[in-house]
């Protein structure tokens, strides 16, 4: 499965939660599957989405689903430990580790190489780390939101991407809505 | 006057209940004040854009964030600040350690020291420079200020204002 497969799938689970979203075809494949005001669209900053989720899950009791891509968890690794060490049980990082930078032409990463994201998380102190195929991906997202401790699911899958429009939102907008869903 | 405890009252009188930090020597007392508040959630970061990341995130939990780095961070911050605080138009106070100010005794520090207005300047970034300790007074103002505009401002907080390095 490609990322657009699995964001489909999911959509349903994700759909009652705040799910803050990597910058580029993840943001946009989102948009278009499921917009809706409990998605945070990230539109510049590649790299923050794990770091921006786990902020919002600290500062509030709402379940908070981080989706992250391996090429952008690569540019934040920084933030694992960060994360591991101040573990809140409404946050789950999710990483779709499709071994490749798909915006920007799917370019191998290092995760599709020698380097195990699972392994790093694990190295980094987060204690519960799921690596999952693709397919077997839903139910294990649903435990990790229903599960009151802290989950990170690196979810291996195949590398690919749709064609389709760039997210024209206003980012205020976009900021707005977001914080009238964490409100409400 | 206890320049830590002050700043860290300011914050706390102003709701800022998430403050995330990365060291420097300066800092260190406020970051330990910072620490020591019931007040306030402290989350020490491993790098400033991260904290900015994090930062953005409590905003939008409903928390009032601020920062505490170093200046040479701006070199590593600007993309996050543009593409992410800014865009986003959210306010982050960031109390910065100035270094490579007058009492610097490291000659590297003055490398970045040299372009941190300019680039603050640049990015349109609301800028104060507390170089004599009366200059912590417009702090609290600063902050009302920054939680006003919804907009990153910066603090630079020089070597003179912390009272030097001692002997080095
Ligand atoms: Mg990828």
């Amino acid at each position: 499965m490609i990322r657009s497969e699995i964001l489909k799938e999911i959509a349903p689970i994700l759909n009652p939660h705040l799910v803050v979203c990597n910058i580029g075809l993840p943001s946009q494949e989102l948009h278009m599957i499921d917009d809706n005001e409990r998605n945070f669209y990230m539109l510049g900053t590649m790299g923050l989405s794990s770091s921006i989720g786990f902020g919002l899950a600290l500062a509030q009791d709402k379940p908070v689903i981080s989706i992250d891509g391996d090429g952008s968890v690569l540019t934040n690794l920084g933030t694992l430990p960060t994360i591991a060490n101040n573990a809140t049980g409404n946050y789950t990082l999710l990483i779709i580790d499709n071994g490749s930078y798909g915006s920007t032409g799917d370019q191998p990463t290092y995760a599709g190489m020698k380097t195990s994201l699972t392994a790093v998380a694990k190295a980094c102190g987060c204690e519960n780390v799921i690596e999952v195929q693709d397919k077997d991906l839903g139910p294990v997202l649903q435990s990790a939101i229903d599960s009151d401790e802290m989950t990170i699911i690196v979810c291996k899958c195949d590398s690919g991407n749709i064609k389709l429009p760039v997210i024209t939102l206003d980012p205020v907008v976009i900021r707005h809505r977001f914080m009238e869903a964490v409100k409400a | 006057m206890n320049i830590d405890k002050k700043i860290v009252d300011d914050l706390v009188a102003n709701d800022v209940s998430f403050v995330t930090t990365v060291p420097c020597k300066q800092l260190a007392g406020v970051i330990e004040e910072v620490e020591n508040r019931d007040e306030i959630f402290h989350i020490p970061s491993n790098k400033e854009d991260e904290g900015m990341g994090l930062c953005a995130g409590a905003f939008m939990g409903g928390k009032r964030p601020a920062i505490i780095m170093q200046n040479t961070a701006i070199g590593v911050t600007i993309n996050t600040l543009a593409t992410l605080t800014q865009f986003y138009r959210m306010p982050l106070p960031m109390i910065i350690s100035y270094r490579g100010e007058l009492r610097e005794p490291v000659a590297c520090q003055v490398e970045m020291a040299v372009h941190t207005k300019a680039l603050l300047a640049q990015l349109n970034i609301p800028t104060y420079h507390f170089h004599w300790q009366k200059d912590v007074e417009e702090f609290d103002n600063i902050l009302k200020y920054t939680f006003m505009c919804n907009k990153p401002v910066a603090i630079l907080t020089d070597a003179n204002f912390w009272g030097g390095y001692g002997d080095q």
